[in-house]
């Protein structure tokens, strides 16, 4: 070990004035200065042109295809919603058949779930979060575009399947045995093609967190963001918790569908429930992950139109936090009528009730922030306002619902359908059509009909009311939902017909809307900079468009910049703040500390790649032909994927700088290299893998509700798992993390040998800690019974993390022969032993369950 | 001004007018006269409860629409200037949180209370049903009875007591609802749920499978008749009974057809030598009010339409379409059934 300082000393650390002063600011950038420095980020920032327009990560053009494919899969499941209410204009119809209609509202429900409400967040959220914090781009703009395209493929896959009569066909929740029964691809185009669609979610919510937390302006403290990041924090957070648990049973399912493995098959062991359980974990989070970011929009709509700062903005954050953790425990009340013991429902009754109470609080705050103001009525504003009423209603029937026994008449009835399509139109879609019209003059620099805007709101109004209003009176009066036809005699007959004249208008009213947004708009002027006088940084983007975001990114005091201080658009042009040039022409943006937002890094960000083409399209395929069977081309498929990631990594991610600092403006000088918590790879790695110990938690959650629910589990004289063969794997498994966190100490104090030495070590550790893992286990039958098939799934899962580790052992083993990872240019190991951290804890759970339940259940 | 008020104190809505109105409202609502399937035509003790949460409810809800959503018009149409701050904390933690944890409170503990009652324990009589893709396999069990009455696709329950239902399901989940009578319990395979219901008026219902079950989900309903109670235990022990031979020579020649078609694999006729048990027991089919699980009324034409038709009105359906036979045949089975009463 040489005698150079430990710790990564050979970093610079920020150095110069912060924050600045008011001279500093006041001082004048000169012309040719500007427009020198312009030119440069204009070039950096550039969209590339022709057939290569593709290839853009930018935020802008990213979010915008993804705002655009989301609309599509909307009003393709819109059509399907058309063609399921002329099935049920009048009785015993046969426009369409059982089957066919079947399909039809499973592919409704899933497509306007998974690739319209979920992804839209994530959508809308790439295109306006980087300008409401004065970014440049997202933190990781690759990510963005493979997630895009990953959403892309798998939903064309999915909801494509519908054409082809193959689609799924046992609505929406999948509930198995009916599901994991059917014959044909159906079920497995669901399970793998939303699986997929759910990894691509996952990347987006680690990418919202992480440009959330690292990449706000200098001095933009955590408590005055704009309202709209803290939503999106919320929600990111509630998709790494909820989507999780959802893709463990996915995973179960799948092995239950290919293997035989009987997971939820209760003659062998299994049981539906467990699915069930699974399933609205995810699934009730899910309903307030579409709805608090249409809050967030009207949160930022409303104190423009009312003209002055939100009201009860610290309340509104607890509320938004409050709403995010109590959706976590709500999930029961959609199995009210599955047996539950009396005391589980009354409490989730009342749990379910205590989440009136912070959307409540959202919901006054807003009234008040209305009350105390200037209202000046705008047209986002009235969908607002059609928002409030639509969704009021909506909660208010879940109020009703919420109280077990009424929830017993009114279960599984078209009350619900109602009661849920009021909650999303009034949650989710009515906002998003008011966010549509307050930021389509941000994103295309133009605005949408006043006129065409007020025809298409009050058709859909109408039109919703119309069909959704008498669904409640059709639901109680008996008609259970997912019937493809029903008789006459039972009063449903006028309510129906009436539901599919109101479905016809609303169409009607997405017609306009649609052909106000994609009309050819050349001759009409663009719109002057901040049209509707906002005090948040998206608006002081510049008009024409470019490219680079925001031309310098400022200091920020206060929660509404822009009216709190008027020189602050003129000073922005000038470059007067940080970041204003692009020295060696690449993309760059400021990381800053987590809580007060003190600029720490300059980071680099990735441009136009076909890379992320690539990877997604393996990715996909190694998703999608496994639903027809095709095992060899999937495999191929996988190991190509992960060659594009490496590939992907390997040339643009922790790249050695230049230079280790850089000048970023106002006197201030920033490293261009962090490793560790500093850095923004570290935060997307920790929050990955909370979203993984989620999944693998889901899993031993299923092992031990097994214990709980079943008699026979373990069954009487079953074959357990190896014991020395696990404890085998549990000392594999921990040298290797050992070896890897080693690793990183002996490299950061420049024993670089030794590390290397550590690194070779590692992956002969975790493979053989893996192998004695799958050895406990390869005697056991995991088709007779679902004691072995469980064993299974949970050494399966530890085996392939315990791959992947591997691949980053060798990646920075690579890394540090190379060049590329040096003692103070070591994130990549930091992040890699940050997955080592979680792995061995899973690794160690999985031995423990696995080798000493036997002994003690 | 506050005179005009006072003038006009009998506003149309508030007059007998409206009372009227209300009340008619209320009626068409709730009455749902000849809807069988209707949960606010409520004719069992649960049902009631449910029907009057319902109701409380409602009212509470549109006042609560009717406040927020009118706050909401009043603050961005009719008075948009600022209003004092002061009454922003109080709008805050009196909307926000105090009268929803009043209100919630008081709704949980009424609503709650009557969780017990759905659960409780019926007064003897027992009933298990079990869901099949897409019928209803019945037994009744009597307080006592070592074998139990087995029917299928119909249920008929004692008024005046509480019966109580052991559910199970053959392949999927299904849902065991009779809106009249009360709320709804899921069917699971492999494991056994209760419910218990108390029925008070006399009359047809119609229940319904309210999980989805698969393709004919939509056609996986039954009639549900509340009766006396010594009508029900003559019916009962009716039922218990054998089938009646056939009289006529139509029926007779229906039941030579029933043998050599092999009815008999799936349908049992108790006292004869159809014994099957995949599809529902036929012994007392004549008596039934429906056919095919809710699917046709119970005339010689139902009948007829259900032999001959069978996958057309109930898709993918196990039972084979016999339009091999004759039209002739096909009215000799359905005479034969039909008399099975």
């Amino acid at each position: 070990m040489t005698d150079h300082a430990p710790d990564r000393s050979a970093l610079p650390t920020p150095s110069g004035p912060y924050p600045p002063t008011e001279e500093m600011l006041a001082e004048p950038v000169p012309e040719e200065v500007q427009a020198a420095q312009a030119e440069r980020l204009r070039a950096a920032w550039a969209t590339p042109k022709g057939f290569r327009y593709i290839t853009a990560v930018n935020n802008t053009e990213v979010g915008k295809w993804y705002c655009m494919t989301a609309l599509c899969f909307m009003l393709l499941a819109g059509v399907m919603a058309l063609l399921i209410r002329a099935q049920l204009a009048v009785p015993e119809n046969e426009l369409i058949s059982a089957d066919r209609f079947n399909q039809l509202f499973t592919m409704h429900g899933s497509a306007m779930m998974f690739l319209f409400a979920v992804p839209l967040f994530e959508a809308i959220s790439i295109l306006l979060l980087p300008g409401m914090l004065g970014a440049r781009d997202m933190p990781f703009p690759r990510l963005s575009a493979f997630g895009y395209w990953c959403f892309l493929i798998g939903g064309i896959f999915v909801i494509g399947s519908i054409f082809f009569d193959a689609a799924p066909r046992a609505g929406w929740f999948m509930y198995p045995p009916l599901a994991t029964k059917d014959e044909g691809p159906g079920s497995d185009i669901w399970l793998l093609g939303l699986s997929f669609i759910e990894v691509a979610s996952i990347a987006a919510a680690v990418e919202l967190i992480v440009g959330t937390l690292k990449c706000r302006p200098p001095g933009m403290r955590v408590n005055i963001m704009p309202l709209y990041a803290w939503y999106v924090m919320v929600v990111g957070g509630m998709i790494l918790f909820a989507f999780p648990p959802l893709i463990a049973g996915d995973f179960l399912f799948e092995l239950e569908r290919s293997f035989d493995w009987p997971f939820f098959d209760p003659e062998r062991g299994g049981d539906p429930m467990l699915w069930q359980h699974l399933f609205w974990i995810f699934g009730h989070p899910e309903v307030y992950i579409i709805f608090l970011p249409s809050i967030a929009i009207a949160a930022m709509i409303i104190p423009t139109v009312a003209r002055r700062p939100i009201v009860g903005y610290s309340w509104i954050v607890l509320s938004a936090v409050g709403t995010g953790f109590l959706s976590f425990g709500l999930w029961v009340h959609h199995m009210f009528t599955t047996g539950l013991p009396t005391i589980s429902l009354g409490f989730f009754s009342a749990a379910s009730e205590a989440v009136v109470i912070p959307t409540g609080v959202q919901i006054f705050a807003f009234l008040a922030t209305l009350m105390v103001g200037r209202v000046k009525m705008t047209l986002p504003m009235l969908w607002i306002a059609g928002a409030l009423a639509i969704f009021t209603m909506g909660g208010l029937t879940g109020v009703m619902l919420a109280l077990a026994p009424f929830d017993f008449q009114a279960h599984d009835t078209y009350f619900v359908v109602a009661h849920l399509h009021y909650t999303l139109f009034g949650g989710m879609v009515f906002p998003v059509i008011a966010g549509v019209y307050y930021f389509f003059p941000f994103i295309q620099k133009k605005k949408l009909s006043e006129r065409l805007g007020r025809w298409a709101f009050w058709l859909i109004f109408s039109g919703f009311n119309l069909t959704f209003l008498p669904m409640h009176l059709t639901g109680l009066w008996g008609m259970p939902r997912r019937i493809y036809t029903y008789p006459t005699g039972l009063g449903w007959d006028g309510l129906n017909l009436i539901s599919t004249v109101g479905a016809f208008i609303i169409a009607a009213g997405f017609a306009v809307f649609v052909w106000d947004l994609v009309r050819p708009k050349h001759r009409q002027p663009q719109i002057a900079r901040n049209p509707w006088e906002a005090g948040t940084l998206e608006w002081t983007h510049d008009v024409p468009e470019e490219a680079w975001g925001v031309r310098s990114i400022p200091h920020v005091t206060s929660r509404y910049p822009l009216w709190d201080d008027p020189k602050m658009q003129a000073r922005i042009d000038a470059g007067r703040y940080y970041l204003p040039d692009a020295a060696e022409g690449r993309r760059e943006t400021l990381v800053t500390s987590v809580i007060d937002a003190e600029p720490i890094q300059v980071q680099r960000v990735t441009g136009p790649a076909w890379i992320t083409h690539m990877a997604a399209g393996f990715t996909g395929g190694a998703f999608i032909f496994p639903t027809f069977h095709w095992y060899p081309p999937a495999i191929i498929c996988a190991a190509l994927a992960v060659c594009c990631i490496i590939y992907w990594l390997w040339t643009s991610t922790a790249r050695v700088p230049e230079a280790p600092s850089k000048d970023a403006g106002l006197g201030l000088t920033l490293p261009t290299y962090a490793s560790g918590p500093a850095s923004v790879g570290w935060w997307a790695m920790w929050i990955t893998m909370l979203g993984d110990a989620t999944a693998f938690a889901s899993l031993v959650f299923g092992f031990f509700f097994y214990w709980t629910s079943q008699a026979d589990f373990p069954p009487e004289g079953a074959m357990h798992a190896e014991a020395w063969l696990v404890g085998l794997a549990a000392v594999g498994l921990s040298v290797s993390w050992a070896l890897t966190v080693g690793a990183r100490e002996l490299n950061r104090r420049w024993a670089v040998g030794a590390a290397r030495a550590c690194l070779a070590l590692a992956p002969l550790a975790a493979a053989g800690g893996a192998a004695a893992l799958m050895l406990s286990v390869w005697e056991l039958q995991p088709s007779s019974h679902v004691y072995p098939a469980v064993l299974w799934a949970l050494a399966i899962w530890i085996t392939v993390h315990a791959g992947a580790g591997v691949i980053m052992q060798l990646y920075c083993l690579a890394g540090s022969v190379f060049g590329k990872l040096t003692p103070p240019y070591d994130a990549d190991i930091w992040n890699v032993s940050l997955f080592w951290h979680f792995q061995v804890l899973a690794a160690l759970v999985t031995c423990a369950v696995m080798g000493l339940a036997p002994g003690v259940l | 001004m506050s005179s005009r008020q006072r003038d006009r104190g009998h506003h149309w809505l508030l007059g007998p007018a409206g009372v009227k109105l209300a009340g008619f409202l209320t009626l068409a609502l709730v009455s749902g006269c000849g809807k069988e399937q209707s949960a606010l035509d409520a004719a069992g003790v649960d049902a009631v409860a449910v029907r009057n949460i319902f109701l409380v409810t409602l009212v509470g809800a549109c006042i609560l629409w009717l406040l927020v959503n009118g706050a909401f018009y009043t603050l961005t149409r009719l008075r948009t200037g600022p209003v004092d701050p002061k009454f922003v904390r109080p709008l805050l933690i009196g909307g926000g949180i105090v009268a929803p944890t009043v209100l919630l409170v008081a709704l949980l503990v009424w609503a709650l209370s009557l969780l017990p009652d759905q659960r409780a324990p019926g007064d003897g009589l027992q009933v298990r049903v079990t869901g099949e893709q897409w019928w209803w396999r019945v037994e009744y069990w009597p307080d006592g009875a070592e074998a139990p009455v087995v029917t299928a696709n119909e249920i008929r329950l004692p008024a005046g007591q509480r019966t109580e239902f052991l559910l199970g399901a053959d392949q999927v989940i299904h849902s065991f609802w009779i809106p009249s009578l009360g709320g709804k319990m899921d069917m699971f395979p492999g494991k056994e749920t209760r419910v218990s219901l108390h029925p008070e008026r006399p009359g047809r219902y119609r229940g319904q499978c309210a999980e989805f079950c698969g393709v004919s989900h939509a056609w996986m309903a039954f009639a549900a008749v509340v009766m006396p109670e010594e009508a029900f235990d003559a019916w009962l022990e009716h039922e218990a009974g054998d089938a009646v031979a056939p009289e006529s020579a139509e029926a007779m020649r229906g039941e030579a057809l029933f043998r050599s078609e092999g009815c008999g694999a799936c349908h049992a006729v108790r006292g004869t030598e159809a014994v099957g048990q995949v599809g529902p027991d036929l012994t007392h089919v004549g008596s039934r009010e429906t056919l095919g699980a809710g699917r046709l009324g119970a005339t010689l034409e139902d009948f007829e339409r259900w032999i001959a038709h069978t996958g057309e009105l109930k898709p993918e359906v196990k039972m084979p379409t016999y339009e091999h036979l004759g039209e002739e045949e096909i009215a000799d089975l359905a005479a034969y059934l039909k008399g099975l009463k």
